[in-house]
């Protein structure tokens, strides 16, 4: 095990990775920017090392800064949370260049997974189904009107190096096609560089179901069963679950076989999850990999009882994996809600601030992963995440009910959050009973 | 008659999208502000020209500070 971690990533998830850190005897190391010198995940840590100033690209984005505070500090390995650098093949080959171990996927692997279409087609070709689109980045007109008619319409425009939502548009008929593919591809122009856009098929109401895998590099993958992913505002995540409810088991075996056929297929080496869209007929269609750590893993954690993090420690570190498929079982039901600094009744804008008081919920089933404390500062320059809240239950319903205890016990004062929204989503009768997808906040279901 | 347009959130001006005469429709963004890592536009309350750009790019504004001034 290695004796040193640094960990390259600040809020919650930072101090998740040093909690694990602790847990295998590995002393840990943080990075800060000025911003954040008097950070909770700061004071987690057994050293800290400055790393620049508060905008991310010259802080926890600067590749050079953080090797440096690595081999400065006698560090083994990294970790790099979510975000930031996690999904940067670069930084997964700076450190090993640095002779650092790079806790996460091999360089190879996220670069292949990061370039969507490649994705796309590496599943494709491993057996995974995907949706009907084209092959590959499309820059005429006329070749997006050839592909929509054959995907057939509504069908969706992405951005072939985008992400998190940036740059996409639906087009309901061919008439609109020629203008919305003319705008994709400035909007990817604009925000990536790079205008290339791919068609694919739309789903009107379709769930976000993804599925955690687990590779230990000795050839063996294993999937921990499925996520429920369907609350979403601007394409982004605030409630998750698992197991995800109501799915017909039937399903869910293609849907975990596919998972391990397809990072089987790319060599996948330590922690990942392929997300996926599932139709209402019960047909599904990979999204994308996320060739690290989620920021959902907790539910993962909570309902088979095992530990993400120390995995990803012990993989990284050479040890073989402590777990086998058939020992890999889900207990119960566990939710996720993600309280954002963000104002529901504005649209969800940002809201930064000083947290003034923090009380955070605890008991039965009830876990708290907190980026903050009394006193911290929210600052304009990161995420917004402040803290997750997660409650586990023998039922779904329990769950829900430790759930709605807790959100009601949790006070943060300071900046507005999300736990009224969040509050609203769990008393809805079809969250209840389980009727979710990926369109409901932006329909306004859960509108006050 | 001039009328200021105020940030409605604290952000870094991400990017200056007018210019003193420009004519411009009620919902256009005039500047767009970066905040916890969303870029959101702060837009024309009406049609109208604008007069004055008060902030730069990179400059931190705080909720209520004037950004801009219409003729």
């Amino acid at each position: 095990m290695f004796r040193k971690v640094l960990v390259a990533n600040r809020g919650e998830i930072a101090r998740r990775i040093m909690r694990a850190c602790r847990h295998v005897g590995a002393a840990t190391v943080a990075v800060h920017s000025e911003a954040d010198a008097t950070a909770a995940h700061v004071a987690d840590a057994d050293e800290a090392v400055l790393i620049g100033p508060a905008p991310a690209r010259e802080s926890y984005l600067d590749i050079g800064a953080i090797i440096q505070a690595a081999r400065r500090t006698g560090a083994e390995a990294i970790h790099p949370g979510y975000g930031f650098l996690s999904e940067n093949w670069r930084f997964a080959e700076a450190c090993a260049s640095a002779g650092l171990t790079f806790i996460g996927p091999s360089a190879e692997a996220i670069r292949r997974m990061g370039d969507k279409p490649e994705a796309r087609r590496l599943m494709a070709a491993a057996g995974v189904p995907v949706l009907p689109g084209s092959p590959g980045p499309v820059s005429d007109i006329a070749e997006a009107a050839r592909l929509a008619e054959g995907v057939g319409f509504p069908v969706l425009l992405k951005a072939a190096a985008g992400g998190g939502g940036i740059g996409m548009a639906k087009v309901g008929e061919a008439g609109q096609l020629a203008a919305a593919f003319a705008a994709a591809r400035r909007r990817a122009e604009a925000a990536f560089g790079n205008g290339a856009v791919y068609v694919e098929r739309y789903l009107t109401t379709p769930r976000h179901i993804e599925v955690q895998v687990f590779g230990d590099g000795r050839g063996n993958v294993v999937h921990l069963h499925e996520r429920e992913c369907s609350i979403q505002r601007r394409h982004q995540k605030v409630i998750e679950e698992s197991p995800a409810p109501g799915l017909d088991p039937v399903v869910k075996g293609r849907l975990t076989a596919a998972a391990v056929k397809g990072a089987a297929a790319i060599g996948y080496v330590n922690a990942g999850t392929l997300e996926f869209l599932l139709d209402a007929d019960g047909s599904f269609y990979f999204l994308e990999m996320n060739t690290r750590l989620q920021v959902e893993h907790p539910v993962t954690e909570e309902v088979t009882g095992l530990d993400l993090v120390v995995a990803q420690l012990r993989v990284a570190a050479g040890e073989p994996l402590p777990w086998k498929q058939d020992t890999i079982a889900q207990r119960g039901a566990a939710i996720e809600c993600r309280v954002y600094a963000e104002d529901p009744a504005k649209n969800f804008l940002p809201s930064p601030g000083t947290i003034s008081r923090l009380e955070v919920p605890a008991g039965d089933g009830i876990r708290v992963e907190s980026g903050v404390v009394a006193g911290s500062a929210v600052t304009v320059h990161y995420d917004p995440l402040l803290l997750k809240l997660v409650a586990h239950g023998p039922s779904r319903a329990e769950a829900i009910a430790r759930m709605s205890e807790a959100l009601d016990r949790c006070v943060i004062d300071g900046v507005k959050t999300t736990i009224p929204f969040l509050r609203r989503v769990l008393a809805h009768p079809d969250y209840r009973r389980g009727a979710v997808h990926t369109q409901m906040v932006e329909q306004g279901a859960f509108n006050a | 008659m001039p009328e200021e347009i105020k940030a409605h959130i604290t952000g870094i001006v991400f990017q200056v999208a007018a210019k003193p005469g420009d004519r411009l429709q009620a919902g256009d963004p005039v500047i767009v502000l970066e905040s916890m890592k969303m870029e959101i536009p702060v837009e024309m309350p009406r049609a109208g020209a604008v007069k004055e750009i008060r902030v730069r790019e990179g400059q931190t504004v705080q909720e209520g500070d004037t950004v801009a001034v219409l003729e």
